[in-house]
C-alpha cells in the first residue's frame, strides 16, 4: 500500500469520527447472507435472499388471553413452572449457579434452567449488558415462545450502574426489551434473585405477565431504539 | 369381551400408566435432588410443567415432519402399551397382545426414536443431526445385547408371546426367568440401563450438552407430547422387563411395585455413576452385555 | 530431616540474589551489545529481568528482527499501545521474551498521533496480526498489509472515533446514545457512609486518608 493511500485512509477515518456518517444497511451484511443466484437441478435460476429466505420476515402478533377462567388456571401453572434460559450476559450470571445448589435450591419454587430459548419462559439479564451482547439477547428473546418474562438483575440494567459512562454498555434495559421485574443491587445476592422470582410469580398470577404482547404492540418503538445502538444490524427485524 | 369395553379399558389403562410415569419421573428428580443434598421439586411438578407447556401461545413449525416427530414418538409409546399384557391372567388388561407380540414390541421401541430423528432433522437447529446420529448409534448398541437376551428367553420358552412367557413363570419366585435363565436376565438388565436413559447413558438428551439433541427445537405442545410419551415409555419398558424376567404382575399394586423397583434400579445406578460419552457407552455395551447375550443364545442353541 | 530442609531453604535463599545479579548482568550485556549496533533513544531497567528500550520508528523492525534472530527472543508476548496526548504521540510496546535466560525486553516505539501508522510485523510472529487488528480498532493505527485489519475486533459496527483515544469522550457518547435515566445521582462511598452511618464519629487519619 502506498503512502498516499494511507494518508487518505487516515483522513477518511478522522472525517468519519467528526461527521458520524450514516451507514447504509448493506455495509454490514455478512458474505454468507448476501443476495445470490443459485442454479436449480432443472436449470432454472433461483434468487436467494438468505435474510428473508432462511428466516421469517413477519412481525410479532399479539396473543391476547382468551377465556378468563382458563387463563387464570394457566397463569397459575405458568407461575409455578418458570423455565429460565441459561444465558449469562454479565457479571451477575455468577449469582445464578448458586441457585441450583443445596443452599438456595430454586427447584423448590418450580424454577428450572433450560438450554434453549425455544423451551424457556424467563430471561434473566444478569448485570451490565454490552451492545454486542444485546444483539444476541434480542435474538434469543424473540425466539422464546409467548408468554415470556424478563428479569433485570442489578443496577446496571436499571440506570447503568457503575458502568453508566461506558461507551459499550447500555444504561436502561427497558428501552430495548419489556422488563417484568427489576432486582436492584450491585450485585444482588441469590436470595434477592429468589425474591425476584417470587415477585414474578405474583405478577403472573395477577395476570400482569403480558409483556410479550406489549413488545408486539410497541414493536416499532423498541426496534427503533435497538437499531439506534446496534449499528451492524445483519439479521431480520424479528427472529422467529 | 366387546371391542367397546376393550377400548374403554385401554384408555383407562393409558391414563393410569401416564400418571404413574409422571409420578415416577417426579420421584426420580426428587431422589437425584436428595442425593445432591437439595430439597427438590414438588411431587406435582411434572403435571404443572405439562399444563404450562400446553398453555404456551406461540407454536412454530418447521414443516410436516417436524409435526410428525412427537406424534411418532407418542405412537411408539402408545403402541408399546397397546400390545403389552400389563396384568397377567386378566382379559381386560391384556390389551391387544397376541401370539408374536414380542417382535412387535421390539420394533415399537425403535419406532419413536426414528420418528424423532426424522422430525428433528427438519428442525432449524444445525446441531440436531449430531444429536440424532449420536442417539441412534447408542440405541443400536443398546438394542443388540437386549435383543439377544430376549431371543434367548424366546428360545428357552419356545414362544414369541409375552403372555406365554409370563404364564411359564408362575407358581414360585424361583420360576422367574431371572432365576431360571440368569445369563439372559443379566444381559437384559444391563441393556435396560441404557434403554431407561438415565445417567451413564443419557448424553443424547442431556440438556446441558452443546447439541442438546433432538428436542432442541421442540417447544409448547410438541414438548408436552414428548414429555407425556416419555412418561409412558418409561413405565412400559419397566413393564416389559417385569414380564420377561420377574414373573409379570397379577394386580395393579404388584405391577406398580415391580415397575417402581425396576425403574429405580436404573435411577440409582444413574445417581452413582457419571455420564458416559457416546463412544464410551457404545464400547461398554459391546463388551460384557454383548458377550453375555451371545453366551445366553448359545446355551439354548445346543 | 529438619536439617536437610533448612539446607534446602538456605540454598534457595542464597541462590536468589545470585540469579538476580546474573540476570541483571546479562541484561546489561545485552543492552551494551544493542547500543553497539543501534541508536537507542531511551533505556530503562524496570526489574532485574525486564528492561524497556525506546527506539526510532524506522529502526524498530530491524531491532526486533535482530533481537529475535541473534539474541534468542523467540517468544512474542504482547503488543500494546499508550496514548500520550500531551506529547502528540502514540507509544507502541512490543514485549519480547527470552526463554533461555528468562528475561524480557519491551521495545517502545513512538509514532505520530496525527498520522498513526506502523510497519506490520505479522510475518515475524503470526499472532501479531490479531494485536494489530485490536490496535486498529481501539486507536485507529494503520498497519499496511496486516491481514483482516479492517474487520471488527471487539465492537461491532463502530462508527465513531477509535474509542481508546483519550480525546474520545466516553461519558458524552454514553449520554448521547444510551438514554441516561433522569434523576440519577452518584455519591462518593466513603463520604456518603460517614455522613449517613457514622455522623458523630470524628474524622481521623484512619477514617479518611485524604482529609
Amino acid at each position: 500500500m502506498s503512502d498516499l493511500n494511507i494518508n487518505q485512509k487516515v483522513s477518511e477515518m478522522l472525517q468519519r469520527s467528526e461527521a458520524n456518517a450514516q451507514q447504509d444497511e448493506k455495509t454490514f451484511v455478512r458474505p454468507e447472507d448476501e443476495l445470490r443466484e443459485v442454479v436449480a437441478p432443472d436449470g432454472s435460476i433461483i434468487k436467494i435472499n438468505p435474510l428473508y429466505d432462511y428466516y421469517s420476515g413477519e412481525r410479532p402478533q399479539e396473543d391476547k388471553p382468551k377465556n378468563a377462567i382458563v387463563e387464570k388456571f394457566l397463569n397459575w401453572a405458568r407461575s409455578e413452572s418458570i423455565w429460565v434460559l441459561g444465558f449469562g450476559t454479565g457479571c451477575g450470571s455468577i449469582e445464578i449457579p448458586p441457585l441450583v445448589t443445596p443452599r438456595y435450591d430454586m427447584f423448590r419454587f418450580g424454577v428450572q434452567m433450560r438450554a434453549t430459548p425455544r423451551q424457556s419462559n424467563a430471561f434473566i439479564i444478569s448485570g451490565y449488558l454490552s451492545v454486542k451482547t444485546l444483539k444476541r439477547v434480542i435474538r434469543s428473546y424473540e425466539q422464546m415462545p409467548s408468554p415470556k418474562y424478563v428479569i433485570a438483575l442489578g443496577s446496571c440494567t436499571i440506570n447503568g450502574g457503575m458502568y453508566y459512562d461506558s461507551y459499550s454498555t447500555i444504561n436502561r434495559l427497558d428501552k430495548y426489551l419489556p422488563v417484568d421485574v427489576y432486582i436492584a443491587g450491585c450485585m444482588p445476592r441469590p436470595e434477592a434473585l429468589l425474591a425476584g422470582f417470587g415477585e414474578l410469580k405474583r405478577l403472573i398470577k395477577e395476570g400482569k405477565g403480558e409483556k410479550a404482547n406489549e413488545y408486539a404492540r410497541n414493536f416499532d418503538e423498541y426496534k427503533a431504539n435497538q437499531k439506534k445502538i446496534i449499528k451492524d444490524w445483519n439479521m431480520p427485524d424479528y427472529n422467529w | 369381551m366387546s371391542i367397546y369395553y376393550k377400548l374403554g379399558y385401554t384408555l383407562l389403562g393409558l391414563l393410569i400408566v401416564l400418571n404413574w410415569g409422571m409420578l415416577m419421573s417426579a420421584i426420580f428428580r426428587k431422589i437425584v435432588a436428595r442425593v445432591g443434598g437439595r430439597y427438590g421439586i414438588p411431587y406435582y411438578q411434572p403435571w404443572i410443567d405439562l399444563i404450562k407447556n400446553l398453555g404456551i401461545r406461540t407454536t412454530l413449525s418447521h414443516g410436516i415432519m417436524f409435526y410428525l416427530g412427537p406424534v411418532f414418538r407418542f405412537t411408539g409409546a402408545v403402541g408399546l402399551f397397546l400390545f403389552m399384557p400389563v396384568l397377567f391372567g386378566n382379559e381386560a388388561w391384556a390389551n391387544f397382545s397376541f401370539q408374536g407380540d414380542l417382535v412387535l414390541i421390539l420394533y415399537f421401541q425403535l419406532f419413536g426414536m426414528l420418528g424423532m430423528a426424522l422430525g428433528a432433522g427438519e428442525g432449524g437447529h444445525p446441531h440436531s443431526a449430531i444429536g440424532i446420529s449420536r442417539g441412534l448409534a447408542q440405541h443400536a448398541a443398546i438394542e443388540l445385547p437386549m435383543t439377544m437376551g430376549i431371543i434367548a428367553l424366546a428360545i428357552q420358552y419356545q414362544t414369541l408371546s409375552i403372555s406365554d412367557i409370563v404364564a411359564a413363570q408362575q407358581g414360585s419366585v424361583l420360576n422367574w426367568s431371572i432365576f431360571t435363565n440368569p445369563i439372559a436376565g443379566v444381559t437384559i438388565l444391563l441393556a435396560a440401563l441404557g434403554a431407561m436413559g438415565h445417567s451413564p447413558f443419557n448424553l443424547v438428551k442431556a440438556p446441558n450438552e452443546i447439541p442438546i439433541g433432538p428436542p432442541t427445537e421442540y417447544h409448547s405442545t410438541f414438548l408436552g407430547i414428548l414429555m407425556s410419551s416419555g412418561a409412558i415409555l418409561h413405565v412400559m419398558e419397566a413393564v416389559l422387563f417385569m414380564n420377561l424376567l420377574f414373573g409379570g404382575a397379577s394386580n395393579w399394586f404388584e405391577m406398580i411395585l415391580k415397575t417402581f423397583l425396576i425403574y429405580f434400579y436404573s435411577v440409582f445406578v444413574g445417581v452413582v455413576y457419571p455420564r458416559f460419552r457416546i463412544e464410551q457407552s457404545v464400547a461398554w455395551f459391546f463388551k460384557i452385555p454383548l458377550l453375555l447375550g451371545i453366551i445366553a443364545i448359545l446355551m439354548y442353541s445346543f | 530431616m529438619e536439617h536437610a530442609r533448612l539446607q534446602l531453604v538456605n540454598k534457595l535463599f542464597n541462590d536468589r540474589p545470585k540469579s538476580y545479579k546474573y540476570n541483571l548482568f546479562q541484561m546489561k550485556l545485552l543492552i551494551d551489545r544493542l547500543t553497539q549496533h543501534y541508536n537507542l533513544t531511551d533505556y530503562k531497567q524496570q526489574r532485574h529481568n525486564l528492561a524497556f528500550v525506546t527506539v526510532d520508528k524506522q529502526l524498530s523492525p530491524d531491532i526486533i528482527t535482530h533481537l529475535r534472530d541473534y539474541e534468542g527472543f523467540s517468544h512474542f508476548v504482547l503488543l500494546s499501545c499508550v496514548d500520550w496526548i500531551e506529547d502528540d504521540k502514540l507509544q507502541l510496546t512490543y514485549l519480547l521474551n527470552q526463554p533461555n535466560h528468562k528475561y524480557e525486553i519491551g521495545v517502545r516505539v513512538l509514532i505520530d498521533r496525527k498520522n498513526p501508522e506502523m510497519v506490520s510485523l505479522h510475518k515475524m510472529w503470526k499472532q501479531i496480526w490479531t494485536y494489530q487488528r485490536e490496535l486498529h480498532e481501539a486507536f485507529g493505527i494503520i498497519f499496511p498489509g496486516s491481514p483482516r485489519l479492517e474487520e471488527n475486533f471487539v465492537l461491532e459496527g463502530w462508527t465513531e472515533k477509535p474509542h481508546m483515544l483519550r480525546d474520545f469522550d466516553t461519558k458524552e457518547y454514553a449520554e448521547r446514545t444510551y438514554f441516561p435515566r433522569p434523576g440519577r445521582t452518584s455519591n462518593d462511598p466513603a463520604t456518603y457512609m460517614r455522613e449517613k452511618l457514622y455522623p458523630n464519629q470524628p474524622v481521623t487519619a484512619k477514617t479518611n486518608k485524604n482529609d
